[in-house]
């Protein structure tokens, strides 16, 4: 009942813009007709025969010339383009690192629509590059923050909450009425999902990513034409047919991100957005009737990389795949079978197996370490950089990345004290967990254990369960 | 002929891939012009050579899975995606750029 309100309240919602927009048209015809018979009053006198004020006989608010004049006066923009973008409808996906700069650019641009889909809440650790949301606005829905935020920048726009993931099952309901989508989500499952929405949809989609240091930029499905179509601009399937092994996936929260590196992602991502909509270009063709020369559409994506002697490269990537499984001609994509489930998004991208390789005897916990009065070698596999910030007393830092993948062979244990007592027991820390449990394994088998003298294990929960159970000064990053 | 005639190339890495190349984003390489059976060298033969030969870090897997490049890893000869230029057949010519991108996903 509760969706049932809701998409009521959106299609209400709609119905007022689109009849804003219909009135807008009018005048906008009526003035272009009554140009066209009584040039010589030159749009600026007043119109006698009517009674309308003046401010109507303009496409914008007075104050609206104001507020975009420094980019109507851009002669790629100009007033054509400003009642353009005051046309559009724009869907951004996410609400955070990326989402976040590149709504606060379009939405101070001008669109006409402006629709944020985001189920998360703000979180503190969002706040360094999530650039819409406050510290007061933690523990608030992101989209309502981020609203919140746009409506003071720019109340001309109206803008439209969606305070939920996507899901195969919405994704054709939210999608629907947008002319563009930015994906600005940080999984691949959310990128496939919405790259097949907007193939189905024919929207075009500004896909954005980063890591580090690290951003990339894709425009895809521009023109967006339907599947099957060899001039359609390819999809994310076309570009990345196959997802990377989930173990080979770094989120934010594990690789770290800078905030401004993102914010440039985001940005770029609002460029190209003014960009096709100023162009023209979020539908496949204006006019129905244009001569198809059989040309195709490669993209291209942007990398950047903010510690090379070359932060910004532009590649050229390919053209439609024929055999694509969603804009291909054999498409195996339909908005029913995505709506009933056929395509399980997580499943195709697989899920890192969660490590689970100790028995119980081979763990301790935080607590009980704590008390242990022989705690031996403790021996701390985070990465340099987080054992920086901050680590247990008597602890020796041996990277995971370091001896991931490697045979414990005696060469690679050098930091093994020579003195340590055969009998002297080894404890392993990492910061969840999980990689922790990998190296006491490894380290076992290696032999280390000297038969059954040495005791090798883990702390059960990493140092967030330290944090937990004995020290809640702990920094927790 | 020259057995041992070289080629000069410039591999660069991103994306995160950097990381199993001792850190180290561009690579000014002398390759052999051809390879033990006497063919000219192929970008899949390269792969091959970065992975033994090159790459300091075990964690092979997260460079080639299945005698391929890993999913998610976009190889680009001189700036263009090498599906447009024959992928891992095309032949390495003197002073080309091979890139290897890993794609990102946060966000
Ligand atoms: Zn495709």
């Amino acid at each position: 009942m509760e969706s049932a309100n809701a998409s009521a309240e959106a299609l209400r919602k709609q119905i007022v813009c689109t009849e804003a927009e219909l009135a807008r048209l009018k005048l906008q015809l009526a003035q272009v007709e009554a140009g066209a018979s009584a040039q010589e009053t030159d749009g600026l006198s007043i119109d006698e025969q009517s009674a309308s004020p003046v401010t109507k006989k303009w496409p914008l608010l007075p104050e609206e010339y104001k507020r975009y004049g420094r980019q109507m006066i851009v002669p790629s923009i100009g007033i054509q383009g400003q009642l353009k973008l005051k046309e559009s409808k724009v869907l951004i996906i996410g609400a955070g690192g990326l989402g976040c700069p590149a709504a606060a650019y379009i939405a101070g641009a001008g669109v006409g629509t402006l629709g944020l889909v985001d189920g998360d809440e703000v979180e503190i650790s969002n706040l360094h590059r999530q650039i819409l949301h406050t510290s007061a606005k933690v523990g608030t829905k992101k989209v309502d923050s981020a609203i919140s935020f746009l409506k003071s920048l720019n109340p001309h726009v109206n803008y439209v909450p969606h305070p939920s993931h996507l899901t195969p099952q919405n994704a054709e309901e939210i999608v629907l009425n947008y002319d563009l989508v930015l994906d600005c989500t940080d999984t691949p499952s959310s990128r496939y999902l919405i790259s097949d929405i907007c193939i189905l949809l024919q929207k075009p989609l500004i896909s954005a990513s980063a890591l580090r240091t690290d951003g990339q930029l894709i425009v895809l499905n521009s023109p967006p034409l339907p599947a099957g179509d060899p001039a359609g601009g390819p999809c994310y399937r076309c570009v990345f047919p196959k997802p990377p092994p989930a173990e080979s996936v770094v989120s934010c929260g594990d690789g770290g991100i800078i905030g401004a590196v993102v914010g440039v992602m985001g940005v770029l991502q609002a460029v190209e957005t003014i960009k096709l909509i100023v162009q023209g270009k979020l539908k496949a063709f204006a006019d129905p009737n244009e001569v198809r020369d059989g040309k195709t559409n490669p993209a291209s994506m942007l990398l950047f990389s903010a510690n090379s002697s070359q932060p910004f490269r532009n590649v050229r990537l390919r053209t439609r795949r024929a055999g694509c499984f969603a804009c291909g001609k054999d498409s195996g994509l339909s908005l029913e079978g995505l709506k009933s489930g056929n395509l399980d998004y997580v499943l195709f991208c697989g899920l890192a197996s969660s490590v689970d390789v100790l028995n119980p005897e081979e763990r301790i916990s935080a607590s009980d370490f704590r008390d242990l009065k022989n705690k031996g070698l403790l021996v701390d596999v985070r990465e340099k950089v987080q054992f920086d910030i901050c680590s247990l007393e008597g602890s020796i830092n041996v990277p995971f990345s370091t001896i991931q993948g490697k045979t414990f062979g005696e060469a690679d244990v050098g930091w093994i004290p020579q003195d340590l007592p055969e009998d002297a027991p080894i404890y392993v820390v990492c910061r969840l967990g999980n990689d922790s449990q990998v190296v006491t394994r490894r380290l076992k088998e290696g032999g280390f254990g000297h038969g059954e003298k040495r005791y090798i294990g883990d702390i059960k929960g990493g140092l967030k369960a330290w944090k937990e159970q004995v020290d809640a000064s702990w920094p927790e990053y | 002929m020259d057995t041992h005639e070289t080629i000069p190339l410039i591999v660069e890495f991103t994306g995160g891939l950097e990381m199993l190349f001792s850190d180290q984003r561009k690579h000014t390489l002398q390759v052999p012009a051809k390879d033990d059976k006497g063919n000219a060298v192929t970008v899949g033969w390269l792969v091959h050579h970065l992975c033994e030969e090159v790459m300091k870090d075990t964690r092979k897997e997260l460079f080639v899975l299945d005698g391929h490049v890993r999913p998610g890893i976009l190889v680009l000869i001189n700036d263009a995606d090498w599906e447009l230029e024959g992928e891992a057949s095309y032949v390495l010519q003197p002073r080309d750029n091979v890139l290897f991108v890993s794609t990102l996903h946060g966000g």
